[in-house]
C-alpha cells in the first residue's frame, strides 16, 4: 500500500469542483459572525419581535452594565465554587467507589443491576427533596450537581477498570503486590483515560445542574440571576446572562479536552472513547 | 463482453483495449509541499487479459490504481475505460479493495452485500437471486448467505468481496492487494478462485500486489513499476502454461526465471533504477 | 454462571437497598423522612386516581413528541453538516457554543415567545435534545469508513442508496449514543419546564406537594419520576440492541480478534 503517500494529501476530488478551501479558524470566524449580524439584524429588520430578541448589541451593552455591577461578578464567583466543589466531590467519590467496586469482581457483579437501576433516575427529581432540606442554600444545589456528575464519573471509572489487561492484573497477583500497589500499578494506569473521559463528562453535566438549580431552586448564581432578569422583564440582560452561562461551558469544554488530551498523550493505549 | 477465447496462448496485438493508460501523472498537493506520486504512466490492458502491477512497496500502486477506479482525479493525462474517459467511477467496473473488513457493509448480512451493486443497477429480482446464488456458489460461500461479514474469517470475508464483484457482471475488475492481509493457506486458495473465475467468465482483471510470486503466477503479463515518482520500468510476458496450479506451475524453471527476473527489476526499482528515457 | 445466581446477583443490592430504607425509616417521625411504607401506600392513591392520565401522560406525550422531532432535526441537520467540510467548519464553533449553553436557561427565553403552554415545553426539549444528537451525527458521519466510501461509489450508488445503506446506518452507532444522552436531557427538562410554569405535567405535581408540605406524596413524585427514568431507559436499550445488533456483534469480534 502507498498510505504514506496517500495519507495527508485529499483522498477525492472532482477536478473543477475543488477550489482551495479556506482555513478552518476562518470559516469559523465567518460563522460566528454570521450569527452574530442575524442576531442584530433579525429584531431590527422586524423578523422577531425586538421585544423577544433584542439585536446583539443591546445584549453586550446590557452585558456591560452587568459587569460594572458587584453583584454580576459575585453570581459568577458563586456559580464557579459551586461548580468546582460539586465536581471535586463527584470526582472523588466516583473515582473511589468505581475502583473499589471494579476492582472487587462480586461486588460489581452485585451492583451492576443498581447501578443501571439508578442511573437513568433524572437529577431533578431530587430537586423538591433538596429544597426541603436546604432551602435555597447553595447545597441544594450541591446535591443536585454531586448527584448527577457522580454516575457520568462512576461509570466511566467502571469502563477503565474492566479494561485492565487480565495478565497484568494476574502478573501482579502472582507477584503479591498489595492491594494498593495493584490499583497504583495496574489498575490506575489503564483507567486514568477512561477517568478523563469522566471528567470531561461530569464536568459538563455538573455545570448545567448547577445552573439548574440556580435557576429552579433559587440558590445564588448566575442562573438565579437569569431568574431575576426574566421575572423583573429585562430580556437584554438575561440574553446577556445566558451568554455568559454558554461562554463559561465552552470554557469548561475546551479545558476539560485539553485535559484529557494532555493524559491520554503519554498513554500507550489509543482507544475509541466508550460513549455513554 | 469480449468473445474471444481466452485461453488462446498468444494473443494478436490487434485486440481490442479494455482499458488504456496514457501519460498518467499525480502529484499531490499538501500545504506548501507538493508530492509526485507518479510521474508518468502508459500503458494498455486488453479485453479479457489478467495483468498484474507489481512494483516496491511505496510506488504508488495505489495511487495509479485509484486513478483508473475514478476515485482519484489524475493531474495530468488519462484513463481510458472501453473507449471512454474515466472521470469518476464508471459503470461497467468493480474493486476488490485490499482493507476485506472494510470494504463489506458490516450492517448487511453476506446476501444483501452481494445484492445492493444489483438493486442500484436494477438488475430484477428473480435475475438478481440467480447472480447472487451463483456469485456465491463459485466461491464457496452459498451456506453462510445470512451471516454477517464479522462472523467470518478474513480469507471468507474477502470471498465475499470478491463474489459481489462478480455478481457485478462486470467488465474491468480491479484488485488492489487483495490478499495481502491474509494467511497463506488462504491465499493460495484464493490465488487458484482468481484464475478460476477469470478464465471462466471471461472478465479483464487488473490485479496489483507487491508480493512477485504472486504477480507471476497469477498474471498473463506482469508490469513492473519503479519506485515514487512511478513510471514503467519493464513489462514481462509471462509464457507459462494456461493450466496453472500452486503445486507443479510453481515449480517450472520457466516459473524461477520469470520470477527472479521480475525480483531483479523490483529490487533495481528499490534502489531508484529507472529506465533511460 | 447458572440462572439462579444470576437472578441473585441481580436483585440482591437492589432487595437489600430497599429493605434498608424500610427498615431505617420503619416508625420514623421525621417529618422530612416518612417511613417508606407510608411512602408505599400514599404511591397507588396518589397517581392511580387520575393524575396518571392527567399529568404523567400529559409530560411524556410532550416530551415523546419534542424527542423525536429532536431526533429527526439532529440527525437531518447533523447529516448535512457532517457531509460537508465548509459547512463544518462554517458552524463547528457557532454549535460549540449552543452546545454549552445549560439548555434549561433555555426555559425563560423560550416563554418569551412561546408562552407557557405546550408549545414551548415541547420547544424546550426539542432545543435541549437536538445538540446531542446533532454533534453525534455530525462525528458519525465524519468517521465514516473510507474503504466504505469508495466502496458505496465504486458501485455507483445513487446519492439516496448511499443515504440509507452508508451514511445513515455507518453513522448509527453514533447516532444512538447521541439519542441516549438527548432522552437524560429530555427528561431533565419535561420535568423543569413543569416546574417553571405549567398547570400539570409530573414536574408541576412535584411542586405543588412540597409547597404543601404533602411530603409523603412528594416521595412518591420523586419515585414516579425514578421509574419513568429507568423505564424510558429500558425501552431506549430494547430498541437500540435491535437496530445495532450488528454494531455489538462487530465489536465483540473485534474485541477477540
Amino acid at each position: 500500500m502507498t498510505a504514506a503517500v496517500t495519507a495527508g494529501a485529499p483522498r477525492r476530488g472532482q477536478g473543477g469542483r475543488r477550489h482551495r478551501a479556506l482555513p478552518a479558524w476562518l470559516l469559523g470566524l465567518i460563522g460566528l459572525a454570521g450569527l452574530v449580524a442575524v442576531v442584530e439584524l433579525a429584531p431590527r429588520a422586524g423578523l422577531v419581535d425586538a421585544r423577544y430578541l433584542p439585536p446583539f448589541s443591546q445584549m453586550v451593552s446590557a452585558l456591560a452594565e452587568q459587569a460594572a455591577t458587584a453583584e454580576f461578578w459575585q453570581a459568577l464567583l458563586e456559580t464557579l465554587r459551586g461548580w468546582a466543589i460539586g465536581l471535586s466531590i463527584a470526582m472523588v467519590a466516583g473515582v473511589a467507589l468505581g475502583i473499589l467496586i471494579g476492582g472487587i469482581p462480586l461486588v460489581r457483579a452485585a451492583l451492576n443491576s443498581t447501578i443501571e437501576f439508578l442511573r437513568p433516575i433524572p437529577s431533578v427529581a431530587l430537586i423538591p427533596l433538596a429544597v426541603l432540606l436546604f432551602g435555597t442554600d447553595m447545597r441544594s444545589t450541591l446535591l443536585l450537581v454531586v448527584y448527577a456528575s457522580f454516575w457520568q464519573v462512576l461509570v466511566q471509572v467502571l469502563y477503565g477498570v474492566r479494561d485492565v489487561d487480565p495478565v497484568a492484573r494476574e502478573t501482579a497477583r502472582s507477584y503479591r503486590f498489595r492491594p494498593l500497589t495493584q490499583v497504583r500499578t495496574v489498575i490506575w494506569p489503564t483507567a486514568l483515560p477512561y477517568v478523563m473521559t469522566g471528567f470531561r463528562l461530569g464536568a459538563a453535566v455538573a455545570l448545567i445542574l448547577e445552573i439548574t438549580g440556580e435557576l429552579i431552586i433559587g440558590s445564588p448564581g448566575l442562573g438565579k440571576q437569569i431568574a431575576v432578569a426574566q421575572t423583573s422583564g429585562a430580556v437584554a440582560s438575561m440574553y446577556a446572562l445566558v451568554i455568559v452561562v454558554g461562554l463559561i461551558g465552552v470554557v469548561v469544554n475546551v479545558i476539560a479536552r485539553a485535559t484529557e488530551r494532555r493524559a491520554l498523550r503519554w498513554h500507550p493505549s489509543i482507544r475509541r472513547e466508550v460513549s455513554s | 463482453m469480449t468473445t474471444t477465447p481466452i485461453g488462446a496462448a498468444a494473443r494478436p496485438e490487434t485486440a481490442t483495449a479494455m482499458l488504456d493508460v496514457r501519460g498518467l501523472k499525480k502529484v499531490y498537493e499538501g500545504r506548501g509541499r507538493t508530492v509526485e506520486a507518479v510521474r508518468d504512466l502508459t500503458f494498455t490492458v486488453g479485453s479479457g487479459e489478467l495483468v498484474c502491477i507489481v512494483g516496491p512497496s511505496g510506488a504508488g500502486k495505489t495511487t495509479l490504481l485509484r486513478c483508473i477506479a475514478g476515485l482519484l482525479d489524475c493531474t495530468s493525462g488519462e484513463v481510458v475505460l472501453e473507449g471512454e474517459k474515466v472521470t469518476g467511477p464508471p459503470p461497467g467496473m468493480a474493486v476488490v479493495f485490499q482493507e476485506y473488513g472494510r470494504s463489506l457493509f458490516p450492517w448487511m448480512t453476506v446476501r444483501q452485500n452481494v445484492e445492493l451493486p444489483l438493486k442500484e443497477k436494477k438488475v430484477p429480482k428473480a435475475e438478481r437471486r440467480r447472480l447472487v446464488q451463483e456469485a456465491l456458489e463459485a466461491v464457496g460461500l452459498s451456506e453462510a448467505q445470512d451471516a454477517h461479514p464479522f462472523q467470518l474469517s478474513g480469507g471468507m470475508q474477502q470471498r465475499v468481496a470478491i463474489a459481489r464483484a462478480v455478481a457485478y457482471e462486470p467488465h474491468l475488475l480491479l484488485m488492489d492487494e487483495p490478499f495481502a492481509a491474509v494467511d497463506a493457506q488462504t491465499r493460495a486458495d484464493l490465488e487458484d478462485l482468481v484464475r478460476s473465475l477469470w478464465k471462466r467468465l471471461g472478465v479483464t482483471v487488473l490485479f496489483v500486489t507487491h508480493d512477485i510470486d504472486e504477480a507471476v503466477y497469477l498474471g498473463r503479463r506482469v508490469i513492473v513499476l519503479s519506485s515514487s515518482p512511478t513510471v514503467v520500468l519493464e513489462e514481462v510476458t509471462v509464457d507459462l502454461p494456461d493450466e496453472r496450479d500452486q503445486l507443479t506451475t510453481r515449480s517450472l524453471p520457466r516459473f524461477a526465471e520469470l520470477r527472479g527476473h521480475v525480483y531483479e527489476l523490483v529490487q533495481q526499482a528499490k534502489s531508484g533504477h529507472r529506465p533511460a528515457s | 454462571m447458572d440462572a439462579g445466581r444470576k437472578i441473585l446477583l441481580l436483585l440482591a443490592v437492589p432487595v437489600l437497598l430497599i429493605a434498608a430504607w424500610w427498615a431505617a425509616t420503619a416508625g420514623s417521625t421525621n417529618f422530612f423522612w416518612p417511613p417508606l411504607a407510608q411512602i408505599a401506600g400514599t404511591f397507588g392513591e396518589t397517581w392511580f386516581t387520575g393524575r396518571f392520565t392527567a399529568d404523567v401522560l400529559p409530560s411524556l406525550a410532550r416530551l415523546l413528541v419534542g424527542y423525536l422531532a429532536a431526533v429527526v432535526l439532529g440527525v437531518g441537520l447533523g447529516t448535512a453538516i457532517g457531509s460537508s467540510r465548509t459547512l463544518r467548519g462554517l458552524l463547528e464553533p457557532v454549535l460549540e457554543f449552543f452546545r454549552a449553553i445549560p439548555s434549561p436557561v433555555l426555559v425563560p427565553i423560550l416563554m418569551l415567545f412561546a408562552g407557557i403552554g405546550n408549545e414551548m415545553k415541547v420547544l424546550v426539549i426539542v432545543s435541549g435534545c437536538v445538540w446531542p444528537v446533532l454533534l453525534n451525527t455530525v462525528e458519525g458521519v465524519r468517521a465514516l469508513d473510507e474503504v466504505l466510501r469508495d466502496t458505496a461509489r465504486c458501485y455507483r450508488l445513487r446519492r439516496r442508496s448511499r443515504l440509507i445503506h452508508l451514511v445513515l446506518r455507518g453513522a448509527s452507532p453514533q447516532i444512538a449514543a447521541g439519542a441516549r444522552q438527548a432522552l437524560s436531557i429530555g427528561i431533565i427538562l419535561m420535568v423543569i419546564s413543569e416546574m417553571f410554569a405549567a398547570s400539570n405535567g409530573v414536574g408541576f405535581t412535584i411542586i405543588q406537594f412540597q409547597r404543601s408540605f404533602a411530603i409523603p406524596q412528594m416521595w412518591t413524585g420523586i419515585i414516579m419520576l425514578g421509574l419513568i427514568g429507568i423505564v424510558l431507559s429500558l425501552i431506549f436499550r430494547v430498541v437500540e440492541a435491535r437496530l445495532l445488533s450488528w454494531y455489538t456483534g462487530l465489536r465483540m469480534s473485534q474485541r477477540e480478534g
